[in-house]
């Protein structure tokens, strides 16, 4: 299967302290991959140097065939993200959030309308579109990043703990609809997680430990290799060789 | 990336920009209240001051509404401009900056487009306290409101870079009362805004010189010589060379990805 995320011996400190070690992996193409990790373990600074918010000390980043260092424009218009933060701005309704997302992506007003009425009625949120960010609630604020997310029709989707702060039924609402998805659009979806039940155990997972992959393959095969009973005993098996 | 890209990026951003202004109309209004106050209140208690005074560019005796107009719209840049660099920290800590930084358009490209943004509000906030200071009889020849437009956008242009590089260094939404105390009632203060330079050089020599060296001083001379349908061929001088270092000090030197993450690295990366 084609490769849609290929790392190769990434390393990065910030001052002193090395957050990543030497990591090499790759995410295959129309995969939903998650990345397991404690807090700590180094996956925000991943997640910052493959949205380029920051720049890796060495190594290298391909996506989709685009070299992240030699060609950002290419390999970044590759990627949809919703960040752990909220980065919604408050004061703009839902379509206008969407339509400042489409214009700093370079996409045209008339093929904005088009594809944000798209995403927002396949989220139920066509009819909200005037809504002010500020009066929806925490679950629908983060549809609406998803979809703002998926407006420029991205290859790759990254999602950093793209479940926290939410409710339980709104994060089984977000998880089955980024896994559709994977079917519908073919869209390969890296997620990023320290809460392992957000996982099925067919899914591929790379385990992530004080900045090094500590493992990577299917999870039930991961839990199986460690001898833990299930995904929560591997993270906690985890936590303490990390501690 | 196509040509028409960064048109869309362009008018996207100062669309942003229009529709934040004018959602947040308490700010637009709050913007002209309070260089009309200056004017209403502080030129009327100092009407005299300029008795007798002949300022070469009026020609003749000017009242003291007329010759604070420019100075006043200068406050006008000036505060839009940091209020502006006030939101790029609060994006930043919010988090919506590193939307705008995963666009796959150079970055240096997306923060001249939010410079202009930036100089486009404070047109839109000028134009309407001049139309204000018109019903106080600040009546400046109806040409000098056009030719003052490219005056004032370079104005706009070279506060919008310094409030850029400013919110660049500042950590926190907090630090910023400290910017308006140290740099931005400094930079009115030690101008000819509120009066002629010709009264600090009678006085006290070290204000004087920093006034001189205020590049604030040059944004509003030009302005004013603008207005009134002159060229100030000096201020024009250390307006573009302002315009170019800061600028280009605010486009390249803004790095807000490093500010950001290398800040919190520390505390569990």
């Amino acid at each position: 299967m084609p490769v849609a995320v290929n790392i190769q011996a990434l390393s990065h400190s910030f001052a002193d302290r090395k957050v990543l070690r030497n990591v090499s992996l790759t995410v295959e193409q129309g995969m939903f991959v998650g990345l397991l990790g404690a807090n700590g373990a180094g996956k925000t600074t991943l997640f910052s140097i493959l949205t380029r918010l920051i720049c890796n000390s060495s190594g290298n980043v391909v996506l989709f065939g685009h070299d992240l260092q030699r060609s950002p424009a290419d390999a970044l218009a590759t990627l949809g993200v919703v960040f752990q933060q909220p980065t919604l701005d408050l004061d703009l309704s839902v379509l206008q959030n969407l339509q400042y997302h489409g214009a700093i992506q370079g996409m045209s007003p008339t093929d904005v309308q088009a594809r944000a009425q798209e995403e927002l009625e396949r989220l139920q949120l066509w009819d909200r579109r005037h809504e002010r960010i500020r009066w929806l609630n925490g679950g629908h604020r983060r549809r609406v990043e998803i979809a703002r997310a998926l407006l420029h029709q991205p290859q790759l989707l990254l999602l950093d703990e793209a479940t926290s702060s939410l409710d339980l039924e709104s994060r089984i609402q977000l998880i089955g609809h980024i896994r559709s998805l994977i079917k519908t659009e073919g869209l390969t979806v890296l997620w990023t997680t320290h809460v392992a039940e957000e996982l099925e155990t067919d899914d591929q997972v790379i385990l992530l430990n004080r900045g090094e992959v500590h493992a990577q393959g299917k999870l039930s095969d991961l839990i199986t290799a460690a001898g833990a009973s299930d995904a929560n005993h591997l993270m906690l098996n985890l936590s303490k060789s990390g501690s | 990336m196509k040509n028409s890209a960064y048109l869309f990026c362009f008018s996207g951003v100062l669309k942003r920009e229009l529709q934040r202004s004018l959602q947040q109309r308490t700010r637009f209004i709050s913007a002209l209240v309070r260089p009309l106050l200056w004017l209403a209140v502080f030129a009327a208690g100092f009407r005299g001051t300029l008795e007798g005074m002949v300022i070469p560019l009026y020609g003749s005796p000017v009242d003291y509404e007329v010759y604070i107009t420019p100075g006043l719209v200068g406050m006008i840049i000036l505060f839009n401009s940091m209020q502006s660099s006030l939101s790029m920290v609060y994006d930043r800590e919010m988090g919506s900056m590193r939307v705008l930084l995963t666009s796959p358009l150079p970055r240096s490209y997306l923060l001249f487009c939010k410079l202009f943004a930036i100089a486009l509000t404070s047109l839109l906030q000028v134009y309407a306290f001049l139309a204000v200071a018109f019903l106080f009889d600040v009546a400046p020849p109806p040409l000098g409101y056009l030719t003052a437009l490219p005056a004032i956008l370079m104005g706009a242009f070279i506060l919008g870079a310094l409030g850029l590089l400013l919110a660049s260094l500042i950590e926190q939404l907090e630090n910023f009362a400290g910017v308006m105390n140290f740099v931005v009632f400094p930079l009115f203060f030690l101008s000819p805004a509120l009066y002629p330079l010709t009264f600090m050089q009678d006085g006290n020599t070290w204000v004087y010189w920093a006034c001189v060296i205020n590049p604030f001083t040059y944004v509003v001379e030009l302005i004013r010589h603008a207005l009134y349908l002159d060229l100030n061929t000096p201020a024009l001088l250390v307006n573009l060379a302002a315009f170019t270092v800061l600028t280009n000090a605010a486009v390249l030197g803004f790095d807000p990805a490093r500010r950001m993450l290398n800040n919190r690295a520390p505390k569990g990366r």
